[in-house]
């Protein structure tokens, strides 16, 4: 894992003691609300529907034992006893208290950790594949990749002030598990035809009121240009952006408006200038980057058979493991969807456990998933029942990986500002209805998504089935989309139909997956069955 | 009835305009009638309270009733987290918003 240099150290100290000075004058009268609000917003603090909410970064999603438990401790002290993990590998607190806010800044910075860039319109996170640097079908590991563009967009003063929001995903994989083409650059490392190493370019994606499937628009970038590529997308970005309109003002809509070639042409110039400006960073930063992120000690010979006797362990290895690029170890996922529980809620006696399990056993690391789940990358195959057996005493060890009941949930009405209905009961319906008809094994693979608004934190378009909350004249109601997906074979979902009340949505999942059923080939997953289908036999089952 | 809301500056809090103080509880929520923006300006101003706000809200026998549901969540707290609402006794609390 990535450590702090002096630098990164020094910056994120001094942010957290200028905006302990930020909020005491606030406190004291000295800022109106206007005056501090942006302020606020650049270190991650929201002002939601029940209090403050901070979202913290967790860099590509990955954790060590001892972050994980500063997190936990954090919960505990300053929270209700728990966080909320997100779609974008970060984790947010739902009751802070603006007096607290500086106190758990200093506290995140002891182990390495802020809430810079969660908000505003700069560049947020990088994210990646919850697997980097274990899958088995990874080229090379992204993860150094994504520690050059985090440290490159860190307080970059250009980025600073964009149109609005921006998001880059870094994936090393044909298999897409990090959503790279909603993203506003998705950037998968590749090999060319020459045996190159090389980065293809993806501008333009983005879920939200418009939803768009970012286009290819270079299929390779030298490594060793990188950076230059990407502030070149960002510099026409930042020139030709929509500000005059908030709904028009990401990077998908100037790509859709130019054209894809047109953008990219123009990306093209900036790059042949930038090349001469010498913005990438030197060979040896990267080098120096990369030491972190060597493989721990993993053993030559470890065993890579067990034993299967017990149904559950059985089941649970089957669905929840992942194939490891090592022999004897898999990366192991920690379902945060137990049937009737808060997608992606985690209580700080459960994550102090989670900071334990990465410690004994994944070489001291864990993972967020962009599905709200947490990853131990690197387990040994020999130590999995051990593992299993305290997650499930733990009522974390669910075997529902990328079934109808790991559903992704946006907060929703429940906490969100934003929103216009609950996503979060949905989720806990939808799961106890499947889960009680014992249909959940049946289905296998049926990514489900709900979002509470059309911001689309809860990837609704990218759900083999999405719901959407909307308002109807001041009450909840829900749409419901099918056919989308977020990984290698991206494609965005389209609504069926007239809404549904909360009941009716529930009902309306149930007899989806009674067409799928009845019209499923050999080995179609859901959307398999509905792409070949398509849309009139559900409209049919669900209107008629 | 118009009532007046906010959050908590120091906590982030919901509160109501009890007619001389913020409250938790909705149901301690007065009638601002015309004054809403007269009672928000002063507040606001003196710090006590963010973004504060007017709404429609009816009074019946179970108390004041904010007219949109995103503010009976606020007056709540989350549904599906009945232990940390203001009715943390009542499971069923959350069946109040819909
Ligand atoms: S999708 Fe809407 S309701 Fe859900 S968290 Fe995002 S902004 Fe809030």
């Amino acid at each position: 894992m990535y450590a702090y240099d002096q630098y990164d150290q020094a910056m994120v100290d001094a942010r957290v003691a200028e905006f302990r000075d930020q909020a005491q004058r606030r406190l004291d009268g000295k800022l109106s609300e206007d005056q501090f609000k942006p302020l606020r917003l650049m270190n991650g603090l929201y002002l939601q529907l029940h209090a403050y909410m901070l979202r913290v970064a967790v860099p590509y999603g990955t954790l060590d034992s001892r972050q994980m438990h500063a997190l936990a401790e954090i919960a505990d002290k300053y929270d209700r006893g728990y966080g909320h993990f997100t779609t974008r590998q970060n984790i947010q607190y739902n009751w802070i208290r603006l007096e607290d806010a500086a106190d758990i800044l200093a506290d995140l910075a002891k182990v390495e950790m802020h809430a810079i860039q969660t908000s505003g319109n700069c560049i947020r996170n990088i994210s990646s594949d919850h697997f980097a640097g274990a899958a088995a079908d990874e080229l090379i590991d992204p993860r150094p990749y994504a520690e050059l563009l985090r440290q490159w967009s860190s307080f970059h003063p250009e980025f600073s002030y964009l149109p609005r929001k921006f998001k880059i995903a870094v994936i090393a994989s044909d298999t897409d598990r990090a959503a790279m083409k909603l993203h506003d650059i998705g950037i998968q490392i590749v090999r060319n035809d020459a045996g190159a190493i090389g980065a293809a370019f993806y501008v333009g994606g983005g879920m939200g009121r418009t939803p768009m499937i970012a286009p290819c628009i270079r299929e390779f970038v030298a490594l060793d240009q990188l950076v230059t590529y990407a502030e070149a997308c960002l510099r026409v970005y930042n020139r030709h952006g929509r500000r005059d309109n908030k709904y028009k003002a990401r990077i998908k809509i100037l790509v859709h408006e130019l054209g894809a070639q047109e953008y990219a042409a123009q990306v093209e110039a900036e790059f042949a200038h930038l090349l001469d400006q010498g913005v990438e960073p030197p060979l040896a930063e990267l080098e120096r980057i990369a030491t972190f992120f060597a493989d721990p000690p993993f053993e030559d010979d470890a065993a890579t058979e067990i034993d299967r006797s017990d149904p559950d362990f059985a089941l649970w290895v089957d669905r929840n493991t992942h194939p490891h690029k090592t022999p004897g170890y898999v990366s192991a996922v920690i379902s945060l969807k137990p049937v009737g529980g808060i997608p992606g809620d985690a209580s700080a006696d459960q994550m102090h456990l989670m900071a334990e399990l990465a410690k004994d056993y994944s070489f001291d690391e864990c993972r967020v998933m962009h599905t709200q789940n947490i990853v131990l990358p690197h387990v040994k195959i020999a130590d999995l029942h051990a593992l299993w057996s305290k997650l499930d005493e733990a009522g974390l060890g669910s075997p529902n990986l990328d079934t109808v009941e790991d559903i992704i949930a946006c907060p929703g009405l429940d906490y969100c500002s934003l929103a216009n209905a609950r996503s979060i009961p949905v989720a806990q319906k939808i799961q106890q209805r499947f889960a009680d008809s014992g249909r959940t094994a049946e289905l296998g693979e049926l990514k489900l998504k709900i979002s509470g608004c059309i911001n689309a934190c809860g990837h609704h378009h990218a759900g083999h089935i999405g719901i959407l909350g909307v308002d109807r004249k001041g009450t909840e109601n829900y749409q419901l989309l099918l056919g989308g997906s977020e990984a290698q074979d991206t494609s965005l979902a389209k609504i069926t139909g007239p809404g549904f009340d909360e009941d009716g949505i529930v009902d309306a999942v149930e007899k989806a997956t009674d067409v799928y059923l009845s019209n499923r080939a050999d080995g179609e997953r859901f959307l398999d069955t509905y792409r070949r289908i398509g849309m009139a036999p559900f409209k049919e089952a669900l209107y008629d | 009835m118009r009532i007046l809301t906010g959050n908590d500056l120091k906590s982030g809090a919901v509160v109501w305009w009890d007619g001389s103080d913020w409250s938790l509880h909705v149901d301690h929520a007065v009638d601002v009638g015309d004054r809403a923006e007269e009672i928000a300006a002063r507040e606001e101003a003196a710090r006590r309270v963010n973004v504060p706000y007017a709404i429609e809200a009816q009074r019946d026998d179970n108390g004041v009733r904010p007219a949109h549901i995103k503010d009976r969540v606020r007056a709540l707290g989350p549904t599906v987290r009945p232990d940390l609402t203001l009715k943390p006794s009542d499971a069923q609390a959350g069946n109040w918003v819909i």
